[in-house]
């Protein structure tokens, strides 16, 4: 209920994309139900144009443009988001324990991330993705990886201030170990940043995993998605048969949805602190 | 050591250490493979005369530190080694590709900086005016875009509705001037469009920033014009973020022609790397990542030495 207060008060922007997400979600755990064919079924011809049956039209190789569309939802979204998660957890993580114990272990990790962070992030999952091959697993492990850096700064940041509160320095007194201050002092009063940092993240994460799919080294056909959609259908563009601009579009969509979210919650976040 | 020239120098250092963590990087990420490189590459055709050939190709019977030094010092005196696909020299597929990937970047960086700047400082200046809103509004949806949904989209109005430019950027050295730039508009167009809504970003960002500070203030209560503020108070002070924000930009830009290339087909180095990770043509990519790696943390490196050269504060110590 108080989050539907929250919606009231919030402005348009915020509304839209807030609706954008709520759409694809929608689409992504209902898909079986709300899809007209199925996901890999092929259902008329080659690029067929819009009709009744195909509201969107047809594939390279005739499956239902929709439907695909759908399915996309669900495989790209719930891989950028369980990618983005695990990136949270060896982010938060790490920089937390950095913000914590200091010293030596401090140094050691920021070093290390300062290093993957000068390192082209692009250019690094290629490579690595060369030498152990394409596969989901390989692209979830090195997306996060590669994303947990920002997420370790940001952490880490934010834990060294709370670190040298009062009720820390209690806690440490009170002789409580450091779970227990990670958990139940710092993790509480980190989160509205961290929350806001997730949304951008995800973002990040979700272009990323589109970009491979797109190179057509990352989630494998016939599975659908939106990056290999896009990929797939390019050859249509040349003749003036716009197909690829959907998948494409889907991912500038939400994308923008979750940007809109994040603004609005940036500002509540900040208005509170005034 | 003066307190700028130490900066720097420590800077630089980070830079080297850097560029030597991350050949290490490639290198040991081809020897953790698990299992033999030999045999999960060549897959089907892995007979034991193929697979024997295979590691003398790849050095595989030295000691690992050997290896390394090996391969590093030929890759600095430009011998790449060959091709596992077709046995090439890597050097001889390479040195076109990435003089073809920096002419576009080149090219849009040109476009790109003034512009950005330009918007920038406007946006800056008639902060919260309707152009400003405007233009931050557009600069955020571009953002958010993929790169190739904005190629697409460009490539859908400029080439397939009104076919005013190839939809493909084919490009090779008999070409003048003209015909080349005239081949890589839309590509040049797609990273202009993506890399100006960044820097236009953070230009505005910074100046507004300087523009809030005290000494701007004392400027104006001291009843100085307004150009006079913006030229010799702030403009200084801005020099020192813009700039770093230019190099950055740039760095970016050189590893975001890789997708950009994928969607024109342009014969650059992108392209290259794309094509050999799907073929699993492991030495090009190794070749083609460290050239990339290493003209983006040489970028960076410049970025922030730049940065703090042309930082006043750091410029005239106390």
């Amino acid at each position: 209920m108080a989050f539907w207060n929250l919606v009231r008060r919030s402005p348009w922007s915020a509304r839209i994309g807030l609706a954008i997400i709520a759409l694809n979600v929608f689409a992504a755990i209902f898909a079986p139900l709300i899809a007209p064919y199925g996901e890999t079924e092929i259902v008329g011809d080659v690029w067929a144009p819009k009709s009744a049956d195909h509201l969107l039209g047809t594939d390279q190789l005739g499956r239902d443009l929709l439907t695909r569309l759908i399915y996309g939802a669900r495989n790209t979204i719930a891989l950028a988001f369980v990618t983005t998660a695990l990136s949270f957890l060896v982010g938060s993580l790490c920089g937390f324990f950095a913000a914590t114990l200091g010293g030596w272990v401090d140094m050691l990790l920021s070093r290390i991330m300062d290093i993957i962070m000068a390192f082209p992030t692009l250019i690094f999952a290629l490579m690595v993705l060369s030498v152990v091959g394409t596969s989901i697993p390989a692209m979830i492990v090195v997306i996060a990886l590669l994303d947990s850096t920002r997420v370790f700064r940001l952490s880490r940041a934010v834990a060294m201030d709370i670190e040298v509160m009062e009720f820390v320095e209690a806690a440490r007194l009170r002789g409580e170990g450091i779970w227990w201050i990670m958990r139940h002092e710092i993790l509480p009063n980190a989160m509205p940043p961290l929350v806001a940092e997730f949304g951008l993240r995800f973002c990040f994460v979700f272009l990323f995993v589109a970009s491979l799919s797109f190179l057509g080294l990352g989630i494998q056909p016939p599975t659908a998605d939106w990056g290999s959609m896009v990929r797939e259908n390019a050859g249509a563009i040349t003749f003036g048969i716009f197909i690829p601009l959907w998948p494409a579009a889907a991912i500038a969509l939400l994308t923008v949805g979750v940007n809109l979210v994040v603004d609005w919650f940036l500002h509540m976040a900040s208005g509170l602190k005034e | 050591m003066s307190p700028l020239k130490e900066l720097i120098f420590k800077r630089i250092a980070f830079g080297a250490l850097t560029l030597a963590v991350i050949s290490v990087l490639i290198f040991v990420g081809v020897e953790l493979l698990p299992g033999d490189l030999a045999e999960a590459v060549l897959g089907q055709n892995a007979t034991p005369e193929t697979v024997a050939a295979f590691r003398k190709e790849l050095k595989l019977d030295l000691p690992a530190h050997e290896r390394y030094l090996a391969w590093l010092s030929d890759f600095v005196r430009g011998d790449f080694g060959n091709s596992l696909s077709n046995g090439r020299p890597i050097a001889g597929l390479i040195g076109w590709r990435f003089a073809n990937s920096l002419f576009l970047a080149a090219t849009a960086a040109a476009v790109a900086v003034p512009l950005s700047i330009l918007l920038g400082i406007l946006a800056a200046l008639y902060r919260n005016s309707l152009f400003d809103r405007t233009i931050s509004m557009v600069t955020l949806t571009m953002i958010s875009f993929p790169e190739f949904f904005i190629a697409y989209i460009l490539i859908a109005i400029l080439s397939a509705e009104l076919g005013l430019f190839p939809s493909i950027s084919n490009i090779n050295d008999q070409m003048p001037l003209w015909e080349k730039l005239y081949a890589v508009f839309l590509p040049c167009a797609t990273l202009t469009m993506v890399v100006t809504a960044h820097m236009m970003r953070q230009t505005r960002a910074s100046i507004i920033n300087i523009l809030g500070a005290p000494f701007i203030e004392m400027a104006k209560l001291k009843g100085l014009k307004r150009l006079r503020v913006v030229v010799v108070h702030a403009f200084p002070n801005a020099l020192s973020p813009v700039i770093n924000v230019v190099a950055l930009n740039l760095a970016y830009l050189v590893v975001g022609v890789v997708i950009v290339e994928v969607v024109f087909v342009y014969p650059g180095l992108g392209q290259l790397l794309v094509d050999s990770v799907s073929k699993r043509d492991i030495p090009v990519v190794q070749a083609a990542g460290l050239i990339f790696a290493t003209t983006y943390v040489l970028l960076n490196l410049l970025a922030d030495v730049l940065a703090i050269i042309s930082n006043p504060r750091l410029r005239n110590p106390k």
